[in-house]
């Protein structure tokens, strides 16, 4: 009894307590009226079109291309006024599951990201002929493996080769030590497309200026290198990095989603070593580590997707593949921020050069990884 | 007939086999490991069915917590509580609502076949579950804590690809040929942890932990050699299974339903004949009862624990036939998802009988099936669905704790009818 007189004495005054923390919305407010309040301030005329997400296994916070993709369908919402919905995979048995809920959901256009969804959305693609697709790093074939072109199917490809050849190009122009390293998460074409990008990039700044940089982690004739074999463990990440550091590499692009962190720590802790990030501007993502990021080579899926819902949702839709490309800033490399004053003028002009030649055509960064 | 090896007076002689070994009161006691299990698989219906209960509240507070419209009512609750419970009340039931119309009936749908296409899914998606749990149930009820269902999952998908990839046959040929590589795929797979455990004495949970990292590894590594990858891709995944090696679908193009179903209806059936109706169930049975008094009786227990494992790993290869033979249609690295360790739950929940583990693996199916539903529209994550299935195995594995919950009285008497089953089991 007077444990309970305790407990009810106790949970009254923390009742009292809590009461002041927090008043009811006002009498006209209703439940809900709240959210309304807060998401009318940015006014966006509410589209009848509605854009749809599934994602692969990695879940939309896997800080990496479901992220960007996420992100690139909430910007949809906020700016255009679209509706959306998304649904997070677990595994590839769900994306059949999902696919059909979304188009049970009817949603306009629905996005898949990620080369595991080739199938499934192609084969919902044929039997729901009225409603969009896209799909996010691959383009869909058929089973001859010969490629197809769906009327209501969009593929949205990036010539990643293209921005990592230039960080290539900076990375050796950049090395003390005259080694450079990467290595990959698993071996996946929209993975070592960076790497192959790269290694050309450092090929191409030995050809100018005569240097013999080395890459460690990858060969792009034998298509082999190094992998931590996930994308989860930083720790394999910090090891492998620490491994490269070890043998004189003073510069890592690691293309690990987020097990590229652990390479940023090691690059840290052994001082003079800095970082090439992947997908986003590291030096903004990965404020901890902004000291080290060289440059990062980005590959914008959030704006291919926005600019997907947008043409699409003004009923432009085509299924013609988006391609990033340097010339549309689909991907492109990161400002040097930090490291501005230490890139050589020189070696700045050059790359604006290189940049041009792609642009034009006149020099062509190729990979077996490209679609 | 052996004689046993500690001479004791209160033992009849051997002649009638096994009801000697069992009724053995100054016996050696079985495995702690024996005893825990069957403790798990004699508890009652009724607390069966009180755990799912208790994992779909428990689940509730989580899809409450979880939902934004009840977090900002619960900032102000001291002073409307009631709008807290609006929002959960609406959170809550619309998650289940979701749920129900995901796994059974769509009461939204437009067309019939819409309508019904949910029950469907849950048949589809419970395939896997039912196959590789009959096969951990065997396990179970022998005394073997099999962990390996993943990888047996895995082998029995890689060998039953790579019929369907490599090997062009008519279809009456093709399928039964890619099932029979899936059945010696997994069996080889497990067949690896019963050598060792006969053999050495290797214990199962860690050599089948193990064995499952190794098939993970396995396949990304096929999947990237032409062993299994799609020829004209650079990515991690096999060409499609061609027409004649995939199960025929059951209702037609609509639905995904495919005749791995009635492969999980015969598996259970033939596992009900072989655990209550063969000898070498009986086998199996006293092995898992007590093993020093089933080797007593002149039981190979070492055999057994062989056999086992090749039966357990041939139905879970049958489960990876049905994912990509029949439901994925194509083989990636992910093909076993997380069938192997749900799959656990699945022949816990239904006790390690072919029946109940059946309706188990329906009721995972359901879940399964109405989680996509549930994040789809209501935005609940389908984390809640993982929780909840945790939650049920928590409870089945705790008995006591759901006894407590509910105030049920503790099976005093119980324990004697059970020991009585037993002994009738065996003597059987």
């Amino acid at each position: 009894m007077k444990n309970f007189l305790r407990v009810a004495a106790l949970s009254g005054a923390v009742a009292l307590a809590l009461a002041a923390c927090g008043d009811a919305p006002d009498d006209e407010a209703t439940p809900g009226g709240e959210e309304t309040a807060t998401s009318a301030a940015p006014t966006v005329e509410p589209v009848d079109f509605k854009a749809c997400m599934v994602s692969d296994s990695g879940g939309f916070e896997d800080k990496s291309f479901n992220q960007s993709g996420a992100e690139g369908l909430q910007r949809a919402a906020d700016e255009l006024g679209v509706e959306i919905n998304k649904v997070e995979s677990t595994a590839a048995t769900d994306f059949t599951p999902n696919i059909d809920q979304m188009i049970a959901d009817k949603c306009d256009l629905i996005i898949g990201v990620g080369f595991l969804l080739e199938d499934p959305i192609q084969a919902a693609a044929t039997a729901n002929p009225d409603v969009n697709f896209a799909l996010i790093d691959s383009s869909f074939s058929d089973e001859t493996f010969a490629p197809v072109t769906l009327e209501n199917g969009k593929p949205l490809l990036f010539n990643t080769q293209e921005a990592s050849f230039l960080a290539g190009y900076v990375a050796a122009g950049m090395s003390a030590t005259g080694t450079v390293a990467t290595f990959g998460g698993i071996k996946l074409p929209s993975v070592t497309i960076f790497m192959d990008g790269f290694a050309d990039g450092i090929k191409q700044y030995n050809t100018d200026s005569g240097t013999s940089v080395k890459l460690l982690g990858w060969d792009k004739d034998k298509q082999d290198g190094q992998f931590t074999g996930d994308f989860e463990n930083q720790a394999n990440g910090q090891n492998l990095a620490k491994g490269f550091i070890d043998q004189g590499a003073d510069i890592i692009m690691p293309v690990a989603g987020p097990v590229g962190l652990g390479a940023a720590a090691a690059a840290k802790d052994a001082g003079d070593v800095s970082i090439v990030g992947v997908d986003a501007d590291w030096f903004l993502t990965a404020p901890d580590y902004s000291s080290i990021v060289l440059t990062s080579v980005m590959k914008e899926i959030g704006a291919a997707v926005f600019d997907t819902i947008k043409e699409a949702s003004e009923g432009n839709f085509t299924s013609d593949p988006y391609v990033g490309t340097l010339e549309n800033e689909g991907i492109g490399i990161a400002p040097f921020h930090d490291f501005d004053s230490k890139v050589p003028a020189e070696l700045k002009t050059k790359v604006d050069e290189l940049t041009q030649q792609i642009i034009s055509g006149e020099l062509k960064i190729e990979s077996p990884s490209q679609n | 007939m052996s004689t046993p090896p500690l001479p004791d007076p209160e033992v009849p002689p051997p002649a009638a086999t096994g009801t000697a070994a069992v009724t053995t009161t100054d016996e050696k006691p079985p495995p702690q490991g024996n005893t825990v299990m069957r403790e798990i698989l004699s508890s009652g219906w009724l607390v069966t069915v009180l755990a799912v209960v208790l994992a779909l509240v428990l689940s509730g507070v989580l899809i409450a917590a979880a939902d934004d419209d009840v977090q900002a009512a619960l900032k102000y609750f001291f002073s409307q509580p009631m709008d807290t419970f609006a929002a959960a009340w609406s959170a809550v039931s619309s998650a289940y609502v979701a749920l129900f119309q995901g796994a059974v009936f769509d009461t939204n749908a437009e067309t019939f076949t819409a309508a019904i296409k949910p029950l469907t899914e849950t048949m589809t998606v419970s395939i896997p579950l039912i196959l590789a749990g009959l096969g951990l149930g065997i396990g179970f009820r022998a005394g073997l804590f099999n962990i390996g269902a993943q990888g047996q999952i895995i082998l029995g998908a890689i060998f039953a690809g790579w019929v369907a990839f490599h090997l062009d046959l008519p279809a009456y040929l093709h399928l039964p040929l890619a099932m029979l590589a899936a059945i010696v795929g997994g069996g080889l797979w497990a067949g690896i942890a019963g050598f060792l455990k006969a053999r050495t004495g290797a214990h199962e949970v860690i050599v089948t932990i193990m064995l499952n990292s190794i098939a993970v590894y396995l396949i990304a590594y096929l999947l990237t050699t032409p062993v299994l990858q799609n020829p004209g891709s650079t990515n991690p995944i096999s060409p499609a299974v061609p027409k004649s090696a995939q199960y025929p679908l059951l209702l037609g193009d609509s639905f995904r339903l495919h005749a791995g179903f009635i492969v999980a209806i015969v598996a259970a059936i033939f596992v009900w004949w072989l655990m209550g109706r063969s000898t070498i169930g009986f086998k199996f049975r006293a092995v898992g009862a007590n093993p020093h008094a089933a080797r007593t009786a002149g039981i190979s227990v070492n055999a057994s624990y062989v056999w086992v494992m090749l039966v357990a790993g041939a139905l879970a290869g049958l489960a990876g036939s049905a994912q990509v033979l029949g439901t994925d249609k194509v083989l990636t690295a992910d093909v076993a998802a997380s069938f192997g360790f749900d799959a656990i739950t699945v022949a816990l929940l239904g006790r390690s009988k072919p029946l109940g583990t059946f309706f188990a693996g329906l009721l995972f199916g359901a879940l399964r099936a109405g989680g996509f539903a549930m994040q789809a529209r209501t935005g609940t994550p389908i984390d809640v669905v993982l929780v909840m299935q945790s939650l049920v195995v928590l409870f089945i594995a705790a008995p006591p704790l759901v006894r407590a919950v509910f105030r049920l009285p503790a099976p005093g008497p119980r324990k004697a009818r059970a020991a009585r089953s037993t002994t009738k089991e065996v003597a059987a």
